[in-house]
């Protein structure tokens, strides 16, 4: 641990070239994240299967790449599909749960993430796949930075599409009837906004996000039926410290998350990275704790 | 009225445990059909090479059905397996095997997919005086127990990587330098497979004097390596071995090629598995795959013919080249069956001398068993993908090809 | 939030008594009956012990833990640890390389896991007061949230000590005697601990401290404005249910021969799940619910694997969401929700909501 942290000081540029590919890499979490805060604020509900939507996003991607087509327009279909699945998965289910409490959520999510991840290696088998993206890579500094030219493109997209999601919120009426139904359902109800067909398309929304990044995924690391879970708890780490409703605080929190665990893998060892951000997410939670601690309140 | 919901409750649990009750059992021979039963991973993180080991089994059972089943006292039976899914966790492969022997009733078993697996189920079978032949548990740690009822028809993990030392330290001194000099970066899963892969690679490069730069550990829900490539990167082994299952192999790949992270020497297990060739042309050439057999060899049995038989009955049956994870399931059935045949009956212990008895040629090697079960009669081979094709290149005796070494950096890669 | 008005009887009456003695007798003659079932009777013994422990934290007082399952490894653990530890070098015995074997007698086998289960009662208990006193001063959904995350952490943690094993896992010393009379002793064991469980977590129940519980449940404020002292009750009923969770482990570690730290020890997305499962499908905070709900997952559980070879996570799933969307009160509750005469309860008629669930939120 030690020699490793000698070695990265020794290597500054190693830093900066961890760092970046860190940041690029937090554009994932960001997207996932994002969605994550949406559901959680409007919804009242923890969305444990976000992860199996990212991988059933990455399978779209797997196969465009697989029948010919370029993968970044999988990016666009599966969000389209992944519109529809989460639209279903509303009606079918999620609808019921709206008005229970975090638990119950927390709970008939994770039965839904085990019917997807089992129903995908029914379908897809659990083979490792991969989605071939034919981009190359720019090296700076004699290689010692090397910027995947992928990266940059899924960071951009990440980008657009959060900026797009900006957009939508506030200036659309559908994105302004989401947002009134999270500040006070009861009056958005009065108001005449059908919250329900509000909480479709917030649930349908956030699978459509995740399916993006899961094609995202798909071109630059590996997809597999069970992978689901890494992107979950990032995603839930990256809302826990910053917030609902709070997207400059997601985009900030999930880069920094990107960058930070490659360093602490790269100090640690990669065996430490799910332990790092555990770790940080039961301190983050105390601290939270702490703090609050001294005003006499508590966390709801 | 209260008593209206104790009985309530009463009557649940009776039902319930009528319910438990009411699984079906089956004996170890019913009429002609000897029963094998197997636990195997169909779901979860091993379900890729858990496919890959059910279709070996299937495949055998279904020739030695075709050519006459086995002959047992005179008379001929079939053979048919019991699986399982063991979803890849050990807790539940422990308890498939306690169920397939005291509640089905089966009284030979084969072995699930991967070391961790293995050692799970090795104590059950062990205390049930029930014999295991298994081919895809390669630990060492399954060997030093005294276990009397596991049989291995595969290599132990020490020697799935030992010929890449040896080849590096040989390339050394052909480059003039001294095998000394050499730095060797690992990445191997923490599991009981891979670790004892790692334990067996530290073995070797301390025998060189080779100097160990890197020790990582890649964690099961693996799915990005940057970190440790980084790493390599900036410490420039000589050599970089990395050791995941599948999952390992394909992401290593991916991103050694994306970052342009150059080294001399890569090798890897699992890379047949995980179908580097098909995902990755070009960006896999030049790595080195230890295997436990390859279609060249030239052993051959009764059932499957030649090795490049077997290689191609399977791909027609099942659409892909065999890696050896099938082969070794396939031969571990063959030893079975030619058990069988040899203790002419079904008596569990005559059964299991007759597996330590096993001297026999496969397709898939030779096979013989020492007091610890393990298979000590055939060699591992070294592939190297050269021109979008895995060519033997090591050790001497089965090379097909000469080592490409070094790999060009990526500058000058295609 | 209106409570409905709920007047309890003492719940251990001569029925109560009557039924326990019948299980009793029942559990006592069952691997006897069934030996070839002892396995998975052993399972459900388990099954119901996790279920009971987690029922202190998440029925009686209201506080869905995911991080129960840390005790239950640390107990794997800690008595393994210690049957091996006792005889041999531990690094030695777990190497990756494969380690020493260790051949113990009867005597040496019996002390080993004697010491080992009562330090395996003794770390779970410490366990749960050191990490109680850190995170259960989070309210709610936090604290799921909290212990949801310990648990993974300590998973990680222990596959990267490589002296209990690492990733490799940690082999129990084998057995020396003979093989049914192990599998007796480990049912006996487990039906034993379950037994004594019920009985001592009724009591506490019955007490004072029992009522503090479900006033923490029923309105943690109002509780602490009345001068408990929430956080300090909280703590000690997560001790008392980690000294059981990791007895349990201590033979549960035992009877499955194998720890591998993620899947067997501190397995979240199993036992860890599981045990919150089984409670809430057989109904919070009630007398029978945990039983019947661990009946009922064990059984729907092991039909899925023999008759639904490959899907039955499928199944599963299936099951899950059902349970969680259908019967969020559990079978007991819904009973109980129909007809409350049969529970000894007197319920009036509430001003507005019908729902006489115990653990409902407040809305927010």
């Amino acid at each position: 641990m030690i020699d490793n942290l000698i070695l990265l000081l020794e290597n500054p540029v190693a830093f900066v070239d961890l760092a970046i590919n860190g940041v690029l890499i937090g554009a994932i979490f960001v997207l996932v994240a994002y969605g994550m805060a949406l559901v959680w604020g409007v919804m009242n509900i923890i969305n444990i299967c976000q992860g199996e939507f990212v991988i059933l996003g990455g399978f779209v991607a797997f196969y465009f790449s697989k029948w010919g087509i370029n993968p970044m327009l999988g990016v666009a279909a599966a969000f389209v599909l992944l519109l529809i699945v989460g639209w279903i998965l509303y009606r079918l289910v999620i609808f019921r749960i709206v008005d229970r409490d975090l638990f119950t959520s927390i709970l008939a999510t994770f039965g839904i993430s085990i019917l997807l991840s089992q129903t995908m290696n029914e379908i897809f088998s659990a083979d490792v796949e991969i989605a071939r993206h034919g981009l190359g890579t720019w090296s700076l500094f004699d290689g010692r930075i090397t910027l995947e030219q992928i990266k940059l493109a899924a960071f951009a997209l990440a980008m657009v599409i959060g900026l797009a999601l900006v957009i939508y919120m506030k200036n659309s009426r559908a994105g302004q009837a989401i947002r009134a139904t999270a500040q006070n359902a009861r009056a958005a109800r009065i108001m005449g906004i059908d919250t329900n067909a509000v909480y479709a398309r917030t649930y349908a929304l956030n699978a459509a996000i995740c399916g993006a990044a899961g094609a995202l995924v798909a071109m630059i690391f590996t997809i597999q039926a069970y992978g689901g879970l890494a992107f979950t708890v990032r995603g839930f780490l990256v809302v826990i410290v910053a917030g609902l409703g709070n997207l400059p605080g997601v985009i900030i929190a999930g880069l920094s998350l990107g960058a930070a665990e490659q360093v602490a893998s790269f100090v640690f060892g990669l065996e430490y990275q799910l332990a790092f951000v555990f770790g940080m997410l039961v301190l983050i939670v105390i601290y939270r704790q702490i703090r609050l601690g001294f005003r006499r309140q508590y966390l709801r | 009225m209260r008593l209206a919901h104790n009985l309530f409750a009463g009557a649940a649990i009776a039902a319930a445990a009528a319910m438990a009750v009411s699984v079906p059992a089956q004996a170890k021979v019913e009429g002609d059909t000897i029963i094998l039963g197997a636990a195997v991973s169909k779901t979860g993180k091993y379900a890729t090479n858990g496919k890959h080991t059910i279709n070996g089994y299937n495949l055998a059972v279904e020739l030695i059905n075709a050519k006459g089943g086995v002959k047992v006292g005179g008379k001929s039976y079939k053979l048919k397996i019991v699986y399982y899914d063991d979803e890849s966790t050990p807790a539940r492969g422990a308890q498939l095997a306690e169920r397939l022997i005291s509640q089905d009733g089966v009284k030979y078993l084969l072995g699930p997919y991967s070391s961790g697996l293995t050692k799970a189920i090795a104590p059950v079978t062990e205390k049930h005086k029930i014999p295991m032949v298994e081919a895809n548990g390669a630990s060492r740690s399954l060997f030093t127990q005294g276990y009397k009822y596991l049989f291995a028809v595969l290599s132990t993990s020490e020697q799935y990587l030992a010929s890449a030392i040896t080849l590096l330290a040989e390339r050394a001194q052909a480059m003039g330098k001294k095998p000394g000099d050499m730095k060797i970066a690992l990445a191997f899963e923490n599991d009981p497979f891979s670790q004892d892969v790692r334990a067996g690679v530290l073995e070797d490069a301390k025998k060189y004097g080779m100097k160990i730069v890197i020790d990582d550990k890649l964690p099961p829900e693996l799915n990005d390596m940057t970190a440790t490539l980084r790493k390599v990167k900036v410490v420039k082994p000589d050599l970089l071995v990395v050791s995941g299952h599948s999952k390992g192999a394909a992401l290593a790949i991916r991103q050694l090629a994306a970052a342009k992270v150059n080294v001399p020497m890569l090798a890897m297990t699992h890379c047949d598995s995980a179908q580097v060739i098909k995902k990755y042309n070009k960006a896999a050439e030049y790595t080195l795959c230890a295997s436990q057999w390859a279609p060249s060899l030239t052993y051959k049995d009764a059932v499957f013919g030649s090795a490049s038989d077997f290689a191609a009955t399977f791909e027609k049956k099942f659409g892909y080249a065999p890696p050896y994870q099938s082969a070794e399931s396939a031969a571990a059935v063959l030893v079975f069956a030619d058990a069988f045949q040899r203790a002419g009956a079904f008596d569990v212990a005559k059964v299991r001398d007759a597996l330590s008895a096993t001297d026999m040629q496969t397709f898939y090697g030779n096979v013989k068993f020492d007091p610890t079960g393990k298979n000590i009669a055939k060699p591992m081979v070294l592939f190297q993908v050269q021109d979008g094709q895995y060519k033997v290149v090591a050790p001497t005796k089965w090379a097909s090809s000469k080592i490409r070494h070094p790999t060009p950096p990526w500058s000058r890669r295609k | 939030m209106s409570q409905t008005a709920r007047i309890q009887k003492p719940r251990f009456n001569a029925q109560t008594w009557i039924i326990l003695a019948g299980i009793a007798i029942i559990g006592s003659v069952a691997p006897f009956v069934e030996p070839t079932l002892v396995g998975q009777m052993t399972v459900f013994w388990i099954m119901v012990l996790l279920s009971y422990t987690w029922d202190t934290m998440g029925g009686q007082m209201g506080y869905n833990s995911f991080g129960n399952v840390v005790f239950f490894g640390i107990g794997m653990y800690v008595t393994a640890a210690i049957q091996v530890g006792l005889y041999t070098d531990l690094g030695t015995y777990t190497a990756a390389k494969g380690g020493i074997k260790l051949t113990l007698t009867l005597g040496q086998y019996f002390t080993g896991l004697a010491i080992g289960l009562v330090a395996a009662g003794l770390a779970g208990f410490l366990a749960a007061l050191l990490i109680g006193s850190g995170i259960l001063g989070l309210r709610g959904h936090y604290f799921a949230i909290g212990s949801l995350a310990l648990g993974i952490f300590v998973a990680e943690l222990a596959s990267g000590w490589e002296l209990i094993g690492a990733g490799s896992g940690l082999v129990p010393p084998l057995y020396p005697g003979v093989e049914s009379a192990r599998s007796l002793w480990l049912y006996f064991g487990c039906f034993a601990l379950a037994g004594i469980t019920f009985l001592v977590l009724q009591w506490v129940y019955s007490r004072r401290f029992g009522l503090a519980l479900n006033a923490i449940r029923d309105d943690e404020d109002k509780a602490e404005a009345m001068g408990l002292h929430t956080t300090r009750y909280k703590t000690i009923a997560w001790a008392i249910s980690g000294i059981f969770l990791g007895v349990c482990g201590g033979l549960a570690g035992n009877f499955f021969q194998f720890i591998d730290p993620r899947d067997t020890a501190f397995s979240g997305a199993t036992y860890g799940v599981w045990m919150v499962l089984m409670v809430v499908l057989g109904g919070k905070g009630t007398f029978w619910g945990p039983l019947i709900g661990a009946l009922l997952f064990h059984v729907f559980k092991e039909l899925f694997w023999s008759y639904l070879l490959g899907l039955q996570y499928i199944a599963l799933g299936l099951l899950v969401v059902v349970i969680v969307v259908f019967f969020p009160e559990g079978i007991v509750g819904w009973f109980r929700e129909r007809f409350p005469h049969w529970f000894g309860e007197r319920v009036d008629p509430p001003p507005e909501a019908t729902a006489a669930d115990p653990v409902r939120e407040p809305a927010e």
